[in-house]
């Protein structure tokens, strides 16, 4: 009686462990074979032409140069407001604030951003910046709204980071006449840098990938121009990629495949460059 | 130069606390705007009205119940996927995969979180559907199960990703102790480490699930968009429109300030709400999870 219970029990371990490994080749496999398959795709696609001429003949020829800069440009509006707002809503969480329900209302709006879906991002865009400001259909209102929805992001990794600074470091610098503000901005936020860049980097990372928010507040679905001034609409890889993968007829294959690998390099690129920055960061750190 | 760093304290404070607050005024902003265009809705159209199972727009009918059914079988079926493969995966990189595996394949999972919906959308309608359709002899692959089975891939990375983290914080005294007394490793996986994380990994399946409701671009290219009641078993296997693509799809051709406008901020008003609650109920499991293991350090 005892030794089948002995044995029965390493079967039910070879068993759940057999099924815990096969969900997770089950998982992995598929992500690997996903990015493989987008690269095999679109690499016959990429050009120098691709890369930096108009589309032509209703999107089906030609390249997607102003749907590469129009990305470019919303990610740098969404980076203007979104990084000195939400770096600074950090140095007041990790630096100031208190632990009291104040502080606490702040942490859960901060879960609350970051959960609300991109849509409704969009919708809240649409009522406030194109309609209520009058801000029109902009890169101004497509950036202010992926700036409020990076926004979270930025604010928890940036105060993780911050909040990673020894306390010694602050104790010193108090105790040789530095002010707070002397103390946060010559000390803390240069050791803090990194760890602030890679939250940022990821933050800017989702915004550029995003579709549904910039759907009613700035993306044109054909602009055969670049965009001149912040209050044009303009258009962006995601939403190209959408336009033309559905809302096209006759769209050749490869086209689709190109501007969905160009996407995909231009996101994890940057996402790359933050795991460069942060594991180049902790080789670097003496504390 | 002596004096001004009080008055320059004094300003930066300031301008850092009015920072800090951001994040509450953005929620309550967005909050009030979508109450500003949607509660209209309610008075436009009858409440007995809203809850049918007719959404046809063009001739005024509103009813909302398909989007509702839509938007919860597609996220059901996306957690029955997130659930096993998710966990499944988080246990295999915490407890069994050796450190190396671990290292590689973590950000691996992770960089599948950084695809653009989109993207998934498009593989979704190039390669997901067709095959769905060939392989379950269907007429259409654009079904509610090709949706589920985006959803659960966007559902993944963040389930692993929180729930490694969790299962990774459990003392390493728990799992020597489980061994000591004589379980198996997979009986300290089971009864002992599983346990000890479960809020963590609670939570890590809230998240997930979380991002599934208000994810748009890919439910919207691959669920072939058929407002139509899902409530069937069968339902899952056939079109279905969800609540985030029907705004995502519509917004777009409406007049501002039509009935069409003020229902589709309601649907987004209610989104709204949903996540507001999940991201609350997840967030409570952290504060207590904390005050708990604060108790037990002290």
């Amino acid at each position: 009686m005892k030794r089948r219970f002995k044995a029965d029990r390493f079967l039910v371990q070879r068993m759940g462990i057999s099924l815990i490994a096969l969900a997770a080749i089950l998982t992995v496999v598929p992500i690997i074979g996903l990015f493989g398959y987008i690269i095999a795709k679109g690499a016959p696609a990429i050009s120098w032409e691709f890369l930096t001429t108009m589309p032509s003949n209703g999107m089906r020829a030609g390249g997607i140069l102003p749907a590469i800069v129009g990305t470019f440009y919303l990610t740098l509006g969404t980076a203007v407001l979104s990084v000195p707002l939400g770096i600074a809503a950090a140095i007041y969480l990790a630096e100031y604030a208190k632990e009291n329900w104040v502080t606490r209302l702040i942490r859960i709006a901060i879960i609350n951003l970051a959960g609300i879906p991109s849509v409704v991002y969009g919708l809240f865009g649409l009522g406030l910046f194109v309609l209520f400001l009058k801000f029109g259909t902009s890169i101004l209102s497509a950036s202010l709204t992926l700036s409020i929805m990076t926004l979270p992001v930025i604010i928890s990794a940036a105060e993780e980071a911050l909040r990673a600074v020894p306390q010694s470091f602050r104790t010193v610098s108090i105790s040789l006449g530095g002010t707070r503000w002397q103390t946060i901005r010559k000390i803390i936020l240069p050791q803090a840098l990194p760890g602030i860049m890679t939250g940022v980097i990821l933050g800017l990372e989702r915004a550029a990938g995003e579709t549904a928010p910039i759907l009613f507040t700035g993306a044109a679905f054909f602009l055969p121009r670049l965009p001149g001034s912040p209050l044009d609409a303009t258009m962006a890889l995601p939403y190209h990629l959408f336009v033309i993968s559905t809302q096209v007829p006759e769209m050749p294959i490869q086209i689709q495949y190109g501007t969905a690998l160009v996407l995909i390099v231009f996101v994890l690129g940057m996402n790359l460059i933050a795991t460069f920055i942060r594991s180049r960061a902790r080789a670097k750190r003496q504390w | 130069m002596d004096k001004s760093p009080n008055w320059r304290e004094t300003f930066v404070t300031a301008i850092v606390k009015t920072c800090g607050y951001s994040a509450v005024v953005f929620v309550i902003l967005i909050f009030f705007f979508l109450l500003r265009q949607g509660l209209p809705a309610l008075f436009e159209v009858k409440l007995g009205d809203l809850f049918t199972t007719r959404w046809y727009p063009i001739e005024n009918h509103f009813g909302i119940l398909p989007l509702l059914t839509g938007s919860l079988v597609v996220t059901v079926g996306a957690m029955l996927i997130a659930i096993p493969f998710g966990i499944g995966t988080a246990v295999f990189l915490a407890e069994i995969a050796p450190r190396w595996m671990r290292e590689i394949l973590k950000p691996l999972v992770e960089l599948l979180g950084g695809i653009p919906s989109v993207v998934l959308g498009f593989l979704g309608i190039l390669l997901l559907s067709p095959f769905l359709r060939v392989f379950l002899n269907l007429p259409t692959g654009l079904t509610a199960l090709a949706g589920a089975l985006l959803l659960g891939a966007i559902a993944i990375p963040t389930t692993v990703s929180i729930a490694e983290d969790a299962l990774d914080s459990v003392p390493q005294g728990y799992r020597e102790g489980a061994l000591a007394l004589g379980a198996t490793k997979w009986q300290t996986i089971w009864r002992v480490t599983l346990p000890a994380a479960r809020s963590g990994v609670l939570t890590a399946l809230m998240l997930g699930v979380g991002r599934t409701i208000g994810e748009t671009m890919a439910v919207m290219m691959v669920t072939g968009n058929a407002p139509v009641m899902a409530i069937k078993l069968t339902s899952i296997l056939s079109p279905v429109r969800t609540m985030t693509a029907t705004i995502a799809a519509e917004m777009g051709e409406v007049a501002n300030g039509s009935t069409h406008y003020h229902v589709l901020f309601l649907i987004g008003l209610i989104l709204f709400l949903i996540s507001l609650a999940v991201n609350i109920t997840a967030s409570s499991v952290i504060f207590k999870s904390r005050k708990r293991a604060e108790r037990v350090l002290s």
